[in-house]
């Protein structure tokens, strides 16, 4: 009697929630049949020519598809690469510090940026590169050039990499604090008995003690690799540096909706997800089998 | 022994050198976007701004005051962190409860489980979303903001597991004083869970409050713009210039201080909040990520 009722009460709560998912991830699901199609919005979905795999040859043709994932993966690689690096220093350093007053004060400052959007965080980097900007002003101490980062089909990536990583590393480093807070401090006395100086210190007991962690995060970034960063690009780039900052996100959405070839979008959105999917369920499978640790 | 110790002084400086560069980077830019918008427009436009404003006015604030789009925009992202608030939170927490059971004692959890895992790993993508969207007559709506993405999974999975944490006995206690599973969740669970909750709270307004992509997705109208697409749409104008020369052009003659000023007003809800949030990201991060 008392089962049933909890019973009950399970599947009603669960209902808003399923009422939501099913309008708006399910149903949308069957708009893949759009990459299917000529789709043409008067006609609707099934109004529209069936055309089979011909979006998916297309896009194969043109040139832009090649170049949008060369760049989405480029992209993305650097960035997590970057970004690891730097938030695995900075939290090394940090961990050397001893005075709580600063360690407190260093870390609110950087975890600051990643809860600022990309659409305030543009006008801010628009600022420091541009022409006139403090960078090219530093630059010009040393007698260089200005340069327009913003338009600079060679500059305009190297620029993508270096702000993502300085919007996220602060945030990216709580995870490797939290690991070195936990390596048992009698190691580090019995070492620096046995007259291992900091630096060895750091090589045979802080590094090995954060390896779990690293690898468990850089495991859960694989999926990230077809993420380059909408948000950010979508807000730092324009048509002089599509070559080189153009990304898939980016594509469908020009081409998708601004454009209004919903099937072409649709069906580099398909290509997307599917890659998506197949990167994450291997992330699970690494991570589960590297760490014991399950994302579901 | 003081070779060792004069090492170890060099390491402390440079450690506290890399740390100092690596935190001003930080605090620099943000400093001086607030200096832009205490400067006169003049020296703004000229790069003379650093970290201190340049002939200290306040009549990009006075402008600000005047400008009854900024404050509407401003209005609608208030309205719809509230909104999303309710919306979100509720249906976290009543999708988390039940998940968190075990299949024994919730029948259904493993079937309700898959729906929610494909949910969050398969996508029709952005433009069939588009269209339900606007088959639901929602488009220009405040909804459209909120109800695609009423069900955040990542959240619903995090709570799912602060659930799983709690100790069994206390469930089982209230059981056999017979109290029904809402009273469980409500008077047991969540005060259990809080820190938890905090953390998925503060991403939750922090997501709409940052939040510039839907409005630009699904409000045609400008006037009904949220605060951070309002402000996104700023940067456009300069962005879709493609002519080098015609861009330093427009950005001499673009209300730097104006823009900045609106920039650090749409910024401080969120600093104001930041400080409580810390304490809670941070654990819930820790919480979250490490453990299973």
């Amino acid at each position: 009697m008392k089962n049933k009722k909890d019973q009950a009460a399970f599947h009603f709560m669960m209902l808003p929630g399923m009422i939501f998912l099913i309008i708006f991830s399910f149903i949308p699901m069957f708009g893949i049949v759009m990459a299917f199609q000529n789709y043409i919005p008067a006609k609707g979905i099934s109004g529209s020519h069936w055309v089979g795999l011909d979006n998916f040859r297309f896009m194969l043709q043109i040139p832009d598809s090649k170049q949008i994932f060369a760049n989405t993966i480029v992209i993305a690689v650097w960035k997590i690469i970057a970004g690891t690096l730097v938030s695995i220093i900075f939290a090394l350093l940090l961990n050397e510090v001893r005075v709580r007053f600063a360690k407190r004060f260093m870390q609110t400052i950087v975890y600051l940026p990643n809860f600022l959007s990309w659409a305030i965080l543009a006008t801010v980097v628009m600022n420091i590169f541009s022409y006139e900007g403090p960078i090219n002003a530093f630059l010009g101490w040393f007698g260089i050039d200005p340069i327009l980062f913003m338009a600079s089909n060679k500059w305009f990536r190297p620029m993508l990499i270096l702000t993502d990583v300085w919007k996220g590393f602060g945030y990216g480093s709580i995870i490797y604090l939290a690991s070195l807070t936990s390596i048992d401090p009698g190691q580090y006395e019995a070492a620096s008995i046995d007259g291992a100086n900091r630096w060895k210190q750091l090589w045979y007991i802080t590094l090995p003690g954060m390896l779990p962690t690293i690898i468990l995060v850089t495991t859960l970034n694989l999926p990230n690799v077809l993420n380059a960063g909408f948000d950010q690009i979508f807000n730092l780039y324009n048509p002089l540096v599509y070559q080189t900052a153009d990304i898939i996100d980016t594509y469908v959405y020009r081409v998708g909706l601004v454009e209004r070839q919903y099937s072409l979008g649709t069906a580099v959105g398909l290509l997307r997800s599917v890659v998506g999917i197949v990167l994450i369920l291997s992330a699970n499978k690494l991570a589960q089998k590297l760490t014991d640790y399950r994302i579901f | 022994m003081t070779a060792q110790t004069l090492k170890s002084r060099i390491a402390d400086i440079i450690i506290w050198i890399l740390l100092l560069a690596l935190t001003l980077s930080c605090l620099v830019p943000l400093l001086n976007l607030v200096a832009i918008s205490f400067s006169d427009n003049a020296a703004a436009s000229a790069n003379l701004v650093s970290i201190f404003p340049v002939n200290p006015t306040l009549s990009s604030y006075d402008k600000l005051l005047s400008d009854s789009q900024f404050w509407r925009s401003f209005m609608i992202s208030v309205e719809r962190v509230g909104l999303g608030l309710l919306v979100n939170m509720t249906l976290m927490i009543l999708t988390a409860y039940p998940l968190s059971k075990s299949p024994r004692q919730f029948r259904g959890q493993k079937v309700y489980m898959n729906i929610v895992i494909f949910a969050m790993l398969f996508s029709g993508g952005l433009i069939p979303t588009f269209m339900v969207v606007k088959e639901l007559h929602l488009l220009d709506s405040i909804w459209s903001l909120i109800l695609p993405g009423a069900v955040p999974i990542g959240n619903v999975i995090l709570l799912m597991n602060a659930f799983r944490g709690v100790p069994k006995s206390l469930e089982e206690a209230a059981t056999i004083d017979g109290a029904s599973q809402w009273t469980i969740l409500m008077r047991i669970f969540l005060p259990v869970v809080l820190p938890t909750l905090a953390t998925v709270m503060l991403f939750t307004i922090v997501g709409h409050w940052n939040d510039y992509f839907g409005a630009l997705v699904y409000i045609n109208k400008t006037s009904n713009y949220p605060l951070q697409t309002y402000i996104q749409q700023l940067s456009v104008e300069v962005q879709n210039i493609t002519d080098p020369e015609k861009l330093m052009e427009l950005a001499k003659i673009s209300d730097r201080t104006l823009n900045a000023a609106k920039i650090v007003v749409s910024t401080l809800p969120l600093l104001m909040i930041y400080p409580f949030m810390q304490k809670y990201f941070v654990s819930g991060i820790v919480v979250g990520s490490v453990k299973e």
